[in-house]
């Protein structure tokens, strides 16, 4: 379904070659799996949601894709799709000038930005979400990626409705500087309100989570839960192996490795996924605040609380 | 102290010659008495020249310098006393991060720092300044007990960036920082961070997310570390004097677009040349700042930081035409 033809020339290179691998497949009609090389059916492949039968490699989605999977059909309503990167530091260096990369950008992979945003119902039960898209700068968050986040987290604030947000990034955007760190402590920030509002968030790994995407909304999760094989990590396994010159065991700083080491909830298979989901809307819907009235209020104040 | 850097060159010739001229002590003639005179002059005329016009990059030079001081200095210099805590009470004690409780100015505060090491020896023990996820899990015990004594927090940062090893991965580098992200974002005490050398990446927001954040005036706060931009932006870390100009690191830019509150001064030629007015300089700055914070009741401290926050970011809008666009 995706115009995924015109691999976008990129700044944030780390994982663009495998982006590259992911899409190497011939007009749909066929894909090879980057991971054990079967070549793979295109209509098979849609149909098994982009997943290898051999060998479970799970390819990229794009946000709609992701969208189409996880919710109710037509119920995802998006906000703030007019909200665009801008170039607030004239960046311009050797080869790389943001504003031109960003024209490109919107241009080839057909988005504004490197996320979208929105809510919607799943199994009717409603959510505000804000899903990644690595096509677009690498998923690289700049101001508008936290921006878009952020509105989608307070969105989920004014409505009263859990928080769900798909990570797909190589990390912050170099080319907006300072701007782009600091979009970790807004949308940490955010989150740290919704979880005193009592609202749930949940974050989805996706392939990569990596850099200041990681380090900040992607960990926060009440719960987290990653796609199979994605890359999970802080520093990325390039810097690893160059600043500590080791190679990097088979299966390092994965989804698996990462649940090994007690930093998320669980792996699950992208087919499970929208029941997961599903199944974590109902629990925690269930909250039961009926023990939170305080012991020393009197009888009419318990009930102008329990009114509103 | 010497002026060692590149675009100190001059500066290190006069001051030879200044040096010179001193050694001779009482056997100097008058004439060479007005020479010594006039290269002090001329030393101080072309400092003040060269450092009011530092690029991005030079400024990275002086925030590194091997003599800057480190937050024990500052700490040693600027507080009436220091108890140091230690650990993270789960895995160990990282020697990247220096906290512990402090009296500064009759009242106690919570130091939360960055510390580098001066030599091989101490930079073993300090990790380079780079911490491990035990350090931001030491920062943010020591930041709740602060909380709960009502303490104000107080930040130095310099360090290059948290430690990118593999075993950092597996104690959960990203997770420590994003929790200290959130922790601080709703800290029930006022809380002032200054950029004292190095700011690198989410090693340093990881204990700077503040009410005020302060920079000296020869430091620098970046996303990346010049060579990791460069790295990621056109895979080769000789590049990396480019990307510190691209991406504006220095404090004076960073002044310049608001993304920081206030500059402090540094004695002439850096904060290595004279430590205890740097110190001092530090010490009015943080004290300033604290006063106002303290008259802030605490709700609107936390809303005032939220915003602070929320707003930092630029973005444009283009008009969105409903349903044509959505062909994927």
């Amino acid at each position: 379904m995706a115009k995924e033809a015109a691999v976008p020339s990129t700044g944030q290179s780390s994982s663009q070659n495998q982006a590259k691998a992911d899409l190497a497949h011939i007009g749909n009609l066929a894909v090879k799996c980057p991971k054990c090389r079967e070549m793979l059916l295109g209509r098979d492949w849609e149909k098994n949601l982009k997943v290898c039968p051999r060998c479970s490699y799970h390819f990229k989605l794009d946000a709609f894709e992701r969208i189409e999977l996880i919710t109710d059909p037509d119920s995802f309503t998006e906000i703030d799709k007019g909200i665009i990167s801008v170039d607030p530091l004239n960046f311009s260096s050797r080869s790389q000038v943001y504003a031109t990369k960003l024209e490109e950008e919107r241009k080839s992979v057909n988005l504004n930005e490197a996320v979208v945003s929105g809510h919607a119902t799943i199994e009717g039960m409603a959510l505000a979400l804000a899903i990644m898209d690595f096509r677009f700068i690498g998923g690289s968050m700049g101001s508008a990626t936290g921006e878009k986040i952020t509105r989608a987290i307070e969105l989920g604030i004014e409505k009263h409705i859990p928080v769900l947000i798909a990570s797909a990034s190589g990390g912050a955007r170099m080319q907006e500087g300072l701007y782009s760190l600091m979009q970790m402590a807004k949308t940490s920030a955010a989150l740290a309100k919704l979880g005193e509002a009592g609202l749930p968030f949940f974050s989805l790994l996706t392939d990569p989570t990596t850099g200041g995407v990681t380090a900040s909304f992607a960990m926060l999760g009440d719960v987290t839960l990653a796609e199979p094989g994605a890359l999970v990590c802080f520093a990325g396994p390039r810097v690893i192996e160059g600043f500590m010159h080791v190679k990097l065991p088979e299966g390092a700083v994965t989804s698996e490795f990462v649940l090994q080491h007690g930093m998320i909830d669980a792996v699950v298979h992208r087919r499970d996924l929208r029941q997961t989901l599903t199944r974590l809307l109902r629990f925690y819907s269930k909250a039961d605040t009926s023990s939170l009235e305080p012991v020393e209020a009197n009888a009419s104040h318990i009930q102008a609380t329990s009114s509103s | 102290m010497a002026y060692d850097l590149d675009f100190e060159k001059p500066l290190a010739e006069l001051e030879k010659k200044i040096i010179g001229l001193q050694r001779k002590g009482d056997r100097l003639k008058p004439e060479e008495h007005i020479q010594l005179q006039e290269a002090e002059r001329d030393l101080r005329h072309r400092t003040e020249e060269i450092y009011s016009k530092l690029t991005s990059w030079q400024t990275v030079q002086v925030a590194r310098h091997k003599d800057r001081p480190y937050a024990i200095d500052y700490i040693e210099l600027m507080c009436e006393d220091f108890f140091e805590l230690h650990g993270d009470r789960a895995f160990g004690d990282d020697r990247a991060i220096v906290a512990g409780i402090a009296e500064l100015d009759g009242c106690t505060v919570m130091l939360v720092c960055h510390q580098k090491g001066r030599d091989a020896k101490e930079n073993r023990l300090r990790n380079l300044g780079m911490p491990h996820p035990e350090g931001y899990r030491k920062a943010g015990r020591v930041m709740q007990q602060a909380e709960k004594f009502h303490f104000p927090v107080i930040c130095l940062i310099d360090t290059p960036a948290a430690f990118p090893g593999l075993e950092d991965e597996e104690r959960g580098q990203a997770e420590a920082i994003a929790n200290n992200l959130y922790l601080m974002s709703r800290l029930r005490v006022p809380i002032v961070a200054v950029v004292t050398g190095e700011g690198g990446s989410g090693g340093a927001l990881g204990i700077s997310v503040a009410d005020r954040i302060l920079m000296l005036e020869y430091s620098v706060y970046s996303v990346a570390p010049p060579e990791a931009a460069a790295t990621i932006l056109w895979r080769d870390t000789a590049f990396a004097p480019q990307a510190a100009e691209a991406m504006r690191i220095s404090a004076r830019e960073l002044k310049a677009i608001d993304l920081v509150d206030e500059l402090i001064p540094e004695p002439l030629g850096g904060a290595h040349h004279n430590y205890q007015q740097a110190a001092d300089n530090l010490k009015v700055g943080v004290l300033r700042q604290l006063a106002d914070l303290k008259k802030l009741p605490i709700n609107e401290l936390l809303e005032q930081r939220y915003q602070k926050f929320r707003n930092i970011g630029k973005f444009g809008y283009v008009p969105v035409l409903q349903e044509q666009e959505i062909e994927i």
